[in-house]
Order: structure tokens, then sequence, then C-alpha cells
């Protein structure tokens, strides 16, 4: 086998995804996050929203990955539902900006999510400037964070870091 | 075979390709505006090169979201397509008047689980070509139910088979070949492909053509397209076809000099293996939607390419390899499923038959999973509950990290990147063409 991608089982069970039962451990003595990741409702791309689960599970987080082209209404009801620690809305079809702002209006005039932290990154607009383009504009709608695809992950895991510590206090 | 060549010279999307004696190269296009998809199609059609236009369709119209689409256009938003629907037929035969014609077929292209409007929004606007599936429309792309897609896909063929006026001849491209664009081990891409021609074929559908994307090795590559061949010679009898390559359909390498390696590894693909058509990528790609001038060069350079290529010698039995064997396998155990193929498809990918491996979609079995192995191939780790324990040794690897994905997904992209194949046989470097902005 090859040193570079040898990538095995994704590990999953055969229990629809985002059933994962929550452990005995309170989050606050952990720093453990309960993290829902989501694609937009017009973005069908799969391979972010996988990476972003390994990613965030690595980091120690529970993630429930809700999948491609998930519509506003089904996350509000999923997130209502259970509300998480965090939200994580990834884009990279060029539709990112516009879903989003779209989404967080939603979501911050839902009132169990009106203080949930929510995070948006990938290639948001269809010119390849996404951040410079669209990052005040996103933040001034609600989101906590806008993470461009061309910042790689250091700022989200300092982003992770900051919120796990506070969840901890 | 007369029923295959009825009506196919002047208005055939299948008839053009397989007469144009050689590659037709085809972009992917589309943009918001009729103004700017026009200049999109003048251009390509004016290149040089074998071109057939495309129509892609931006995402608000493919999931069915058309006040989204509506209000994009109201407030100036930039969409990552042409909204066929929204702009309506009058708008779009306008658009295309003059451009569109036995000369230049353009198909509509667009990734919809639910495609009924689309589809009838074509045939009104006096087009005849689009592409999808069942399932490869369905599974990669949100969270449809199969049967539901299938339903739509039977409905959608008899909207385009009974919309598309006289003269003309329906045709229907599987997009099966490219399940999630990368690490899809190419046994069950040429399986999904055919499986799909065969469905548009049991709903009337007379012209198909069968994808298969290019993955990570060029000999595997070209096994999966002799197989493609062999199995549509063998399943698809009497229906008018053709094979589609698509560029690199995963992470695509940053550099100008490592897209163009891989757009010239699929020109050579495609030209080796007698594919008549190939869907063309940009330099841009990586970045962003690319510019005309930038589509324009690109289907310029894969022309100059496939001029260039000599066509491979006549091959080995195509049936030989292993991916014919991966695929036959598979094909085999869903036409034993019953005589209606989106039946079968359905019992398959509820069995987990047929399982595609790294899709989150809930009607996917989700228990195969695919490896990169030390010869550069793609091969599997876990086969599930596919009916291929006869003909694949699966191998487990250690449990897939965040790392090891990413490692996976940038093979490709970083071997290139690096220059490793960046090189002509000459030893010279490729010549790079930047389409201008």
């Amino acid at each position: 086998m090859t040193g570079l991608g040898s990538p095995g089982v994704v590990p999953r069970d055969d229990a629809p995804r985002g059933d994962v039962p929550r452990g005995d451990v309170p989050r606050g003595e952990t720093g453990r996050l309960d993290v829902v990741v989501t694609g937009t409702s017009s973005d069908a791309h799969t391979w972010n929203l996988i990476y972003l689960e390994l990613l965030l599970t690595e980091w120690g987080n529970r993630v429930t990955n809700l999948g491609p082209c998930v519509p506003d209404a089904l996350l509000l009801d999923h997130c209502t539902a259970r509300v998480p620690d965090l939200i994580v809305v990834s884009s990279v079809n060029g539709h990112g900006a516009n879903d989003g702002l779209r989404l967080i209006g939603a979501i911050r005039e839902t009132a169990e999510l009106a203080a949930t932290p929510v995070v948006i990154g990938g290639k948001l607009g269809t010119l390849g400037d996404g951040s410079a383009a669209w990052g005040p504009r996103l933040r001034d709608a609600g989101y906590d964070a806008v993470f461009d695809d061309s910042v790689g992950v250091l700022q989200f895991h300092g982003f992770l870091e900051k919120l796990r510590a506070e969840a901890r206090c | 075979m007369a029923e295959s060549t009825r009506g196919l010279a002047p208005t055939s999307f299948g008839g053009f390709v397989r007469a144009a004696g050689e590659l037709v190269v085809q972009p992917r296009m589309g943009f918001s505006s009729p103004e700017r998809m026009r200049r999109g199609l003048d251009a390509t059609r004016a290149a040089d090169a074998t071109t057939v236009g495309t129509l892609t369709i931006d995402s608000y119209t493919r999931v069915g979201d058309l006040p989204a689409a509506r209000r994009a256009l109201d407030e100036g938003v930039d969409l990552n397509g042409y909204p066929l629907v929204t702009h309506g037929p009058q708008r779009t035969r306008e658009m295309l008047d003059g451009v569109l014609g036995p000369e230049f077929p353009v198909q509509v292209r667009h990734g919809s689980a639910a495609p009924q409007d689309i589809v009838r929004a074509l045939t009104e606007a006096g087009l005849h070509a689009t592409e999808g599936g069942p399932v490869s429309y369905c599974l990669p792309y949100g969270r449809t139910p199969l049967e539901e897609s299938v339903r739509n896909w039977a409905e959608s063929c008899r909207i385009l088979t009974d919309g598309v006026g006289d003269g003309a001849e329906p045709h229907l491209e599987s997009f099966g070949g490219c399940m999630l664009g990368q690490l899809c081990p190419p046994g069950l891409l040429v399986a999904l492909s055919l499986l799909e021609g065969m469905f548009f074929a049991q709903h009337g559908v007379r012209s198909v053509s069968l994808s298969y994307a290019q993955q990570i090795d060029p000999e595997q590559d070209a096994e999966a397209v002799r197989a493609l061949r062999a199995l549509a010679d063998e399943l698809l009898p009497g229906v008018d076809r053709h094979i589609v390559i698509y560029t690199y359909m995963g992470v695509h390498p940053a550099t100008r000099s490592g897209a163009r390696a891989l757009q010239e590894a699929a020109v050579r693909l495609a030209v080796r293996t007698g594919a008549e058509r190939l869907i063309v990528k940009t330099t841009a790609e990586a970045r962003r939607i690319p510019t005309i001038a930038q589509n324009v060069a690109a289907l310029e350079d894969c022309a100059a390419t496939a001029r260039r290529t000599e066509p491979g010698a006549a091959p080995r039995d195509a049936r030989g390899s292993a991916v014919y064997a991966e695929a036959r396998a598979l094909i085999d155990a869903v036409l034993d499923l019953g005589p209606d193929l989106g039946d079968a498809l359905l019992t398959a990918f509820r069995r987990g038959w047929l399982d595609v491996p790294y899709c989150l979609h809930p009607d996917n079995a989700s228990r195969s999973a695919s490896f990169i192995d030390e010869r550069g191939r793609l091969a599997w780790s876990s086969i599930g509950s596919m009916p291929l324990g006869h003909v694949v040794t699966a191998r487990p690897a250690a449990a897939l990290t965040s790392g090891g994905l990413l490692e996976a997904l940038h093979h490709t992209a970083a071997r290139l990147d690096l220059g490793e194949l960046t090189r002509a046989p000459s030893g010279e470097p490729y010549p790079i063409r930047d389409g201008a902005m």
C-alpha cells in the first residue's frame, strides 16, 4: 500500500446518521461539543462534509452529518429537536454565500437557535474570492465566523478550541 | 441497424456525435444571463474543434427551488448555471436562435432527481438531449428517496420522448460513470452507467450515451471504457449509443501545468479507447467557475491533442479484465432481480448489492469502501453485500482518518502539481496556454 491515500471503511454503523446517542459524560467536563455538519440546500457536494465529519470527530467532538442538499426546514427541525453546541455550514458550489445568508436569517429567527454558534466555510461565491467579497456580510447577518477555502483548518481549529474552553467554564 | 439510424442526420445528438469523425469535445458551461449564455454557445460553436454545446443548469433549478432562482435573477445574484425553467421556453428559444442547429446540437446538463420541469422546459425550447439517471442524479446529490427518483426519471423519459418534435431523436446520457466523482472503483461505475442506459431504453429512449469519469490510473481507466463498450454491445442492441468520458471530476490540480497534464490524460484515454465524446475541464477549475475564453481555450487544446493522438491498437478482449468481471457480476445480479429495471435497482440498493462507497444517502447501504492500492489503482477495502466475492478479494484497510481522506482525494492533484506527470514523452514540458479572463 502506498503511503498516500489508503482510506479504509468510513467508521459508521447502520443506524441512521444523526442518531448518535449522547454519552454519559456531561459536555462541560470534557469540552466535547455536539456539532451538526450540513451542506446548503442547493449544494450537492459530499467530500467536504465527510472530511469535516472525520476532522471534528478526531478533535474529540460528536458529529451529526446531515449530508448534501439539506433544506433549511430540515436543518431547523433537526437542531431545535436537540440544540447542538455548534452548527457548521459547508458549501463549495458557488451559491454558499447566497444560501448562507438566507439560512442564517432563518436560524437566528428561531428562538432556540438565536444564540447557537454557527459558522460557514468553503468556496462561497462563483468568483473564487468568497471571503473578501462575502465575509463581512455573512458575519453581519449572524455567522460567528466565516472560513474561506483558502485559509486552511488552523483558524477553524482555533475557533473550536475557544468554544470548548468556554464550554468547560 | 435501421431503427438506430432513423432520422439521425439532421437533429440527433447521438447521430451527430457518431458521425463526427473525430473526438467531439464539450464544455461544462452555464451562466445566469441569456446574453452571456448565448455568447458562450457561440464561442463553443466557433472553436477550432468538433464541439457540441452545453446548457448547465443552476443549482436552484436543479433542486426545484424555483423561487430562489427567480429571486436571484431579480436581485442580480450570479447563479452557477442557466436557470432554464425560470427563463422559460420563449426566452431560451430566442437565446438559441441561430446557434442551435444540426451542426451544433446542445445538451442540457442539470443533476436533478426530479427533472420533470427541466425536461419539459428543454423540449419546449426545441432541445432534445439531456443527461442524468435515476441513481446517478439521486444518490450522490441529496436526500430525494431513490424510489421517488426512479419514478421521476421514468416520467421524465416519457416527457422527453413525447415532447421532442418529429424528426428529432431524444437523447439521454447516463451520469452513472461518475458517482461522487472520485474514489469509486471502476467496476461499479461501469455497471451503473450500463444499468441506467438500459433503464432509459426500457422507457422508450432509443439514443443513449454511457459515461465514464477519468479516475486515477490510465490503464485501469482504459480497461473500464473497453468494458463499458463491450457490455453496451451485449446489452443495448438496437439502441443508438456512444461513450462519453468526463475529464477528472475529483480534486483538481491547482497548477496550470497539473491541470493541463490531467486534461491531456483524459484526451488520450478517450482517443485510445475509441470513446466518441469528451467533457472538458479548464485550468481554472480548481479556483472558480471558468470564463467563456477559458472554456474555448480548453476545447481547442483538447481537440489539438486528440488530433495528434494515435487511436489504440485493437484491444485485447475487453471481457478479460478485472473491471469487466466486476461490472458484469453486478449487472447480472441486478438483471436477475426482475424484468423492471427500476424495481430491480431499488431492490439491489435495498439489499446492498449495489453500494456506493462514501455516499451519505439514506438509501445507500454504506458498507462498501475503497482505497488506492500500491499500484495506484482504485480497489475495494470492503465490498459490503455486493455480489463480488467471486471476482474481488477485498483488502481491509485501517480506519479512515481526515488526513487519509485528504491524501486520497488529493492523490492525483498532488502528483500532478508536483510535476511528476507534467512532462511530455519527449521530456519537454507541456506548453501552457492560459485562456484570457
